[in-house]
């Protein structure tokens, strides 16, 4: 079930039985039949570590959505609430004990679980309105990286890239230490760091303390990775807003994935069956769990979309061909072997149906003379043209009221690659969109200047250009079926915090200094000690390991980027990543976005 | 052999051996049987209380209670000023408890300090305790009444006290003539004999027993007892009748008759584990018998009061002057020992004895032990005896026995020999006089190690405590860390030192060993009212997190906030913000937060989302204005439902924003004023919803509703690029169908936007018709594609053949499906072969 995690060259299967056991650790101290309540943004998360099955067997037998209100009727022992720490949250369990029943009989006890961590503060909250001593046990439970793949963990901390830079609020950066340090504990010290960024620092500067502080916990587990990098994202803020270009980035660009989940339009999945002409196409849509564990998913996720029809198609004859051979089965033997094969041919067919399908939707919107242009203004932005002008295309996009998460995108993609607007410009811009989209904007408007995404040049000198040639950003002649580096994620743009991750590997920062200055933050390097038995003796050949950690998130043509980095043959350096939270430009800048509606008159 | 000197045979195949512990140091003015007494268990402490039972209350003569150890140090004494005891026991961590007539426990530690007290009850209260037990079974030490009205009542685990009544006995009018705890499926019951009855007491029940085989002459019962593990029983009748059997009185494992008739003073059993001789050591006052399932017995005369501890391995004897150890002797031991033994360990003893006298015949002993190849067998035996002797001489003839046959082994594991040469050492060391803990090698191993060295850190014998652990290679945590932080605790309560001293003496000891928790031992001095104490230690303590709570307990709470910030735990923070909040006066609070930007930018979100007009206050104080601003235009989305509510706020944020020397924003708050007015106006007119509504869709909505004039006008007055008022237009009038209104405006002047756009919003509403006016209207270079979009695909490759460009020819071919259109298909290949031509 969980094979998908421990394919990679760490084995995150252990991290997620670490997080079971905890789990049932936990369930089991509430002894007899169990409701939960679930603050419903931790449903998603959660379920990449337990699924329902896990939760039954230790007697939970109703699930319920945290809500104000009276706690629906359930004939359960214990009511526990899974929450994460925030007061708003506080408020709505106080409400639903105030207004239980006291006369019921059987009473039922309550138990809250803070994700992922306890809180001082929530409880202070609870114990003011009088309800903490209702609660029997108030545990935690660590749940700060969830593995997502063989390579991949993330901490879905929706809002952290917001927290961290628009409201100085550090507790993800706390959680993202705590979650490191649990890593460590499982997978051993990590003998190096190093880091860009403010919010790396702050990291890094944590997990050295929280090392310090439990000194008597020497770590003597061989350490699994050599290196730690801390990325802030606001060190790159260029990467998210560009389009992605893989296949997995444009699902999540066009669908959004949740979770590892998609939802896609049903139309194109209905069954073919013959017989059923009539019947109703499925109305629910399509809901597909995307991960290694699929393998055909695992070879085309990480492609440039325009290498997928390829491999599409050559599996399909693969498999036809395959099918085919039962025609040549005579002997008992050969028709025994075929069809002890049927299941494997089988799923292999329905995820080529799949994935023929996920294609051709992804295909009609690609075709589109929008797609094109949106993609030709990006490219050409990213490789420097024309950046210090009001741009057309962007002018009538505003004109004609495309999506305002388009605009933003587009118009902080040009700031970043100018390292800022000419104020007019900047202006121009700013009064089009709240023109055009509503004056309430001019809150999101100043987010995005906090975050540095838009902002007036003062300068008045571009770096842009320098770090685009030093990082080589820009490739003209990019490779798609084939690639020969990381630029084929955007089919030109290779993301800068992956080339950083590159250069870092080789041949070290010293020799990007200059450009390492240009960018924001602090650049530094930090050494754990590790005990002289534990010194890895490299054997010749073998590939060190880097956890790429990206705080404020990560997109999925960076995570490919990275895998592709890794699978090069002379590259010598094999990447594990870890993330806030994995995002896309849209949901990036959905975040960043002041919720704003005028009250009705 | 010398060692059997002193061995007293019971039966055919066991010996008792008596063995003084140590001679007792006390110099005790009374007898003993005038002190009301209390020895633990696993070699514990004796409590005394002399002159319990005098009457008269002379100063002189007060009650005093004294505590001892094993080897009759004194460890502390206090004179007694409670009530009167009936009964002191000591619970299985070494407290000790006075059970006093009225019911109520009092618990002292081994140094006489008081701890707490507990009451059994109101019955009890009542009715006086006539006897009471102390007892200890898995679920902790427990206490048995037996009260003036002759119910008994118990409690199973003094630290979690549940308080049991059990059922009445038969006969309420005498008590009984001796009683005992019981434990049996893990129910504490009671088992009382009242002349020759015997009856089993539970909650709800009182059954009659009677043991199997019991001899019908055997007459009144006087004495029971229980063994360590309360599996069996042994009853003393008034004919000097002995009864042995299992507790659950299913069978009988001996009996044994003699000629005493006195009531013993006292009877426990004597039994090793595993033994198959099981025994009872029965005392008078002068006279001491060892008594099992045999023809004979072993009797002791006895100089003076002695009284008997019961162990789990054997029994102590202490009086006056000495402390004894009676036991069985174990099986490897007696191999060893017996006269002319021939056992291997035997044999392998003094063939090492004859080599260190350099005689051959080491080697005829040795070659007797291999050819039986019992070699293996012999090292064993001799580290297994050399744990039972309590003789350091004789542990080492042992060992040196078994090191000696393990040169002549191949293959012998030596952690067998290792472990036991650490543990003797570790047993001579608590057993030495000055310390008095006299373990046997068994008691030892039941106690386990964690529990002895909790008992010396009790015994505040911390250096032997801590050697131990070295000696042992105790992980630091378990070991050294845990006795140095009870140290700590135990050094910040001498208030005869100064704080400075204190703290410094703490550190120098325990430094930044592992698993110290500062914290606790900052607690604790906190506790003795040592604030002061307390903070220098919190210095020392690593975890920050840690410090927050105590310093907030100690009202340092702007340390506390320092503290809280670094550790880099936000909800720390957000915790110590809120306790000053609450402490300090506003101002103070805001200055305090001044100073601390994390705290304060964390205070920000709680007040964003708690209470807003606080967050306005904030950004008062830093005159940051461009928020202020920000803050206003939420305030006129968010709180404010009038319009003109809206307004001034929005006036408030232009304010702002003016200070703030953000231009741009000013502006566009004051034209978003303005729009909110004519908004407003609109409403009232056309009666339709136009309050909030961007520009955008406000100019569209007016178009929609053919007010052309009016969108005019707001095109003007907030300056929209002529570009972006011709895309909405057109677009708007294509919505509404308008083509007539559209078709005026293409011709009112030339088209910023150029005419392809009419082309698409037309192709985009369906009306190819419309389209293909304005297509002829496309500027050269965007003639293919507006032909393409309607459809005029003769025309477009008319102007793709004109352009002479391969890319617009493949474009529009693209579009073609040979049926149909097989003239143009024919016309963009005869051109591009042309150009393939040139």
């Amino acid at each position: 079930m969980a094979a998908h995690l421990s394919s990679g060259r760490v084995n995150l299967t252990a991290l997620r039985e670490a997080g079971r056991r905890e789990l049932r650790e936990f369930l089991d101290k509430c002894a007899g039949s169990k409701a939960i309540v679930w603050d419903e943004y931790l449903t998603g998360p959660f379920g990449l570590i337990a699924q329902y099955s896990l939760l039954k067997e230790h007697e939970v037998e109703k699930m319920f959505t945290l809500k104000p209100g009276r706690l629906p009727a359930a004939d359960v022992k214990n009511i526990i609430f899974f929450v994460r720490p925030k007061l708003e949250l506080m408020d709505i369990i106080t409400e639903n004990i105030l207004s239980e029943d006291r006369g019921r009989s059987p009473q039922r006890d309550f138990h809250i679980l803070f994700v992922p961590r306890r809180s001082l503060l929530c409880e202070q909250w609870l114990k003011d309105q009088g309800v903490l001593g209702s609660f029997i046990h108030k545990e935690q439970y660590s749940l700060d990286l969830i593995p997502f793949d063989g390579d991949l963990l993330s901490m879905e901390s929706e809002s952290a890239f917001k927290e961290c830079y628009l409201e100085s609020d550090q507790t993800s950066l706390y959680h993202a230490a705590k979650g490191l340090m649990t890593l460590q504990a499982l997978y051993g010290t990590i003998p190096q760091i190093f880091g860009k960024g403010e919010c790396a620092r702050h990291v890094a500067n944590m997990m050295i303390r929280m090392k310090r502080e439990f000194p008597g916990s020497q770590n003597s587990i061989f350490p699994v990775f050599d290196t730690l990098l801390l990325l802030d994202r606001n060190v790159d803020l260029l990467t998210p807003l560009a389009t992605q270009l893989t296949y997995e980035g444009l699902i999540d660009e066009i669908y959004g994935i949740q979770n590892t989940y998609v939802k896609l339009p049903p139309e194109k999945f209905a069954p073919k069956k013959q017989g059923e002409g009539g019947k109703d196409l499925p109305t629910e849509p399509k809901k597909l769990q995307l991960n290694s564990a699929e393998e055909l998913y695992a070879e085309i996720r990480d492609k440039n979309f325009n290498a997928v029809g390829s491999v599409l198609s050559k599996k399909a004859k693969v498999i036809s061909a395959a099918f085919e051979e039962r025609h040549h089965a005579k002997t008992v033997g050969e028709i025994k072997q075929f069809v002890s094969q049927l299941p494997h041919m089988q799923a292999a067919r329905s995820s080529l149906a799949n994935h023929t399908s996920i294609a051709e939707l992804i295909k009609d919107i690609t075709t589109s003379e929008d797609f094109f242009d949106n993609l030709t203004v990006e490219q050409e932005f990213m490789s420097g043209i024309d950046t210090d002008k009001v741009n057309n295309y962007v002018e009538d996009c505003i004109a004609q009221k495309h999506p305002l998460i388009k605009i933003l995108r587009l118009v902080c993609l040009q700031s970043v690659c100018n390292s800022g607007l000419k104020q007019k410009v900047l202006d121009h811009y700013k009064r089009e969109i709240i023109q055009t989209y509503g004056y309430e904007h001019i809150l999101t408007l100043n987010n995005l200047e906090k975050a540095g995404l838009l902002k007036p040049q003062t300068s008045g000198r571009n770096n842009y250009p320098t770090i685009r040639k030093t990082l080589r950003l820009w490739m003209d002649d990019v490779n798609e079926q084939n690639p020969n580096d990381i630029s084929y994620v955007y089919s030109g743009y290779a993301p800068l915090s992956v080339r950083l991750a590159q250069l870092l590997a080789r041949p070290g920062w010293r020799s990007i200094e200059e450009v390492l200055k240009m960018l924001p933050g602090p650049h530094f390097e930090e050494r754990q000690q590790l005990p002289t038995g534990l010194q890895k003796k490299r054997q010749h050949g073998e590939n060190r390991v880097t956890l790429v950690f990206f705080l404020g998130g990560v997109t999925y043509a960076e995570i490919a980027a990275l895998r592709f980095l890794s699978q090069m043959e002379d590259g010598g350096t094999e990447y594990v990543i870890a993330t806030t939270k994995l995002i896309n430009g849209t949901c990036w800048i959905k975040s960043l976005m002041e919720k704003l509606e005028p009250a009705p008159f | 052999m010398a060692c059997s000197w002193n061995w007293n045979p019971l039966g055919e195949q066991t010996f008792y051996r008596r063995s003084e512990l140590y001679s007792m140091a006390w110099d005790l003015a009374e007898e003993l049987r005038d002190c009301l007494m209390a020895a633990a268990p696993y070699g514990g402490p004796i409590a005394l209380l002399k002159n319990n039972w005098r009457k008269e209350k002379s100063p002189g003569s007060r009650p005093v209670l004294e505590i001892y150890s094993a080897a009759g140090l004194p460890l502390a004494s206090i004179v007694w000023k409670s009530g009167q005891v009936v009964q002191l026991g000591w619970t299985a961590s070494e407290d000790l408890l006075c059970i006093q007539e009225d019911g109520s426990v009092l618990i002292y530690n081994l140094f006489c300090e008081f701890k707490r007290h507990f009451s059994m009850g109101n019955e009890v209260l009542q009715n006086h305790v006539l006897e009471a037990r102390v007892f200890h079974t898995e679920y902790g030490t427990g206490v048995a009444i037996l009260t003036g009205a002759h119910r008994f009542s118990l409690a199973t685990n003094i630290d979690d006290l549940k308080l049991r009544r059990m059922h009445d006995m038969p006969s309420l009018q005498k008590p009984p003539s001796c009683w005992a705890v019981l434990f049996q499926d893990r129910v504490t019951v009671i088992l009382l004999a009242t002349g020759q009855e015997l009856y089993l007491l539970d909650n709800t029940s009182c059954n009659a027993m009677t043991p199997p085989g019991l001899s019908p002459q055997a007459g009144a019962y006087l004495q029971m007892a229980v063994s360590f593990n309360y599996r069996y029983v042994a009853l003393y009748t008034d004919t000097g009748y002995i009864w042995m059997g299992t507790a659950t009185f299913k069978e009988k494992l001996g009996e044994f008759s003699c000629d005493i008739r006195a009531p013993p003073r006292e009877m426990v059993w004597c039994a090793r584990p595993r033994s198959k001789q099981r025994a009872v050591v029965v005392a008078w006052d002068r006279r001491l018998m060892v008594a099992g399932n045999t023809e004979e017995c072993i009797q002791f005369v006895l100089d003076e009061d002695s009284y008997l501890v019961p162990e789990l391995d054997g029994v102590r004897i202490f009086s006056r002057t000495s402390h004894e150890f009676l036991h069985e002797i174990p099986e490897a031991s007696q191999e060893i020992f017996r006269i002319a033994s021939m056992a291997p360990g035997a044999l392998l003893l003094e063939a090492q004895k004859q080599y260190e006298k350099e005689s051959q015949k080491a080697d005829e002993y040795l070659r007797e032990i291999k050819d039986k190849e019992q070699l293996s067998e012999a090292v064993q035996q001799c580290i297994e005896a050399a744990g039972y002797e309590h003789e350091p001489e004789t542990q080492k003839s042992l060992l040196r026995a078994a090191s000696f046959g393990k040169c002549f082994l191949d293959r012998f594991s030596p952690e067998s020999f290792v472990r036991m040469c650490q543990d003797l050492r570790v047993l001579n060391a608590i057993r030495d006089y000055q310390i008095g803990i006299p373990l046997t090698f068994a008691q030892y191993k039941q106690l386990t190690i964690e529990v002895l060295l909790d008992r010396l850190v009790l015994r505040r014998l911390y250096p032997l405590a801590i050697k131990i652990c070295e000696y042992l290679r105790l992980s630091e945590i378990q070991g050294v860390s845990r006795i140095l932080a009870h140290w700590a605790c135990y050094k910040v309560q001498q208030k005869d030192k100064s704080d400075e001293e204190v703290a410094q003496a703490i550190n120098q000891k325990l430094g930044d060993t592992p698993g110290i928790s500062y914290s606790e031992i900052a607690g604790r001095a906190y506790e003795c009212g040592r604030t002061e104490l307390a903070i220098k230690l919190l210095e020392y303590e690593p975890r920050s997190g840690e410090q927050v709570p105590l310093l907030l307990k100690m009202k340092r709470s702007k340390l506390a906030l320092s503290k809280a910030i670094e550790s880099g735990d936000t909800d720390l923070v957000y915790t110590v913000v809120l306790h000053l909040k609450n402490e300090l006066n506003r101002g103070n609070f805001f200055m305090t937060l001044q100073n601390q930007p994390v705290a304060l930018s964390l205070y920000r979100q709680f007040c964003k989302h708690q209470e807003r007009e606080t967050l306005k206050d904030l950004y008062n104080q830093d005159d940051n204005h461009q928020e202020l601003g920000n803050f206003h235009v939420h305030t006129s989305y968010a709180s404010e439902k009038r319009i003109e509510g809206r307004v001034a706020a929005l006036q408030n944020a232009v304010d702002e924003y003016y200070k703030a020397k953000n231009e741009f924003a000013a502006k566009a708050t004051e034209d978003q004023i303005k729009l909110l007015r004519i908004q407003h106006r609109l409403q009232e007119d056309l009666d339709k919803p136009y309050l909030d509504c961007s520009l955008h869709d406000t100019i569209s909505h007016l178009i929609l509703d053919g007010k052309h004039k009016r969108a005019e006008q707001l095109y003007r007055e907030f300056k929209i690029p002529d570009k972006r008022f011709w895309w909405l237009k057109i677009s708007s009038l294509a919505e509404c169908g308008d083509w007539e209104e559209m078709e005026k405006f293409s011709k009112s002047k030339k088209s910023p936007i150029g005419y392809l756009p009419f082309v698409e919003i037309c192709v985009k509403y369906h009306n190819r018709h419309e389209a293909k006016k304005y297509a002829a209207r496309v500027v050269p270079e965007q003639k293919v594609k507006a032909f393409i979009l309607v459809g005029d695909l003769d025309q477009a490759a008319d102007a793709a053949i004109e352009h002479k460009s391969e890319s617009e020819m493949s474009l529009v071919l693209a579009k073609c499906s040979p049926a149909i259109d097989a003239t143009v298909v024919e016309k963009l290949n005869r051109a591009r072969a042309q150009i393939l031509k040139k």
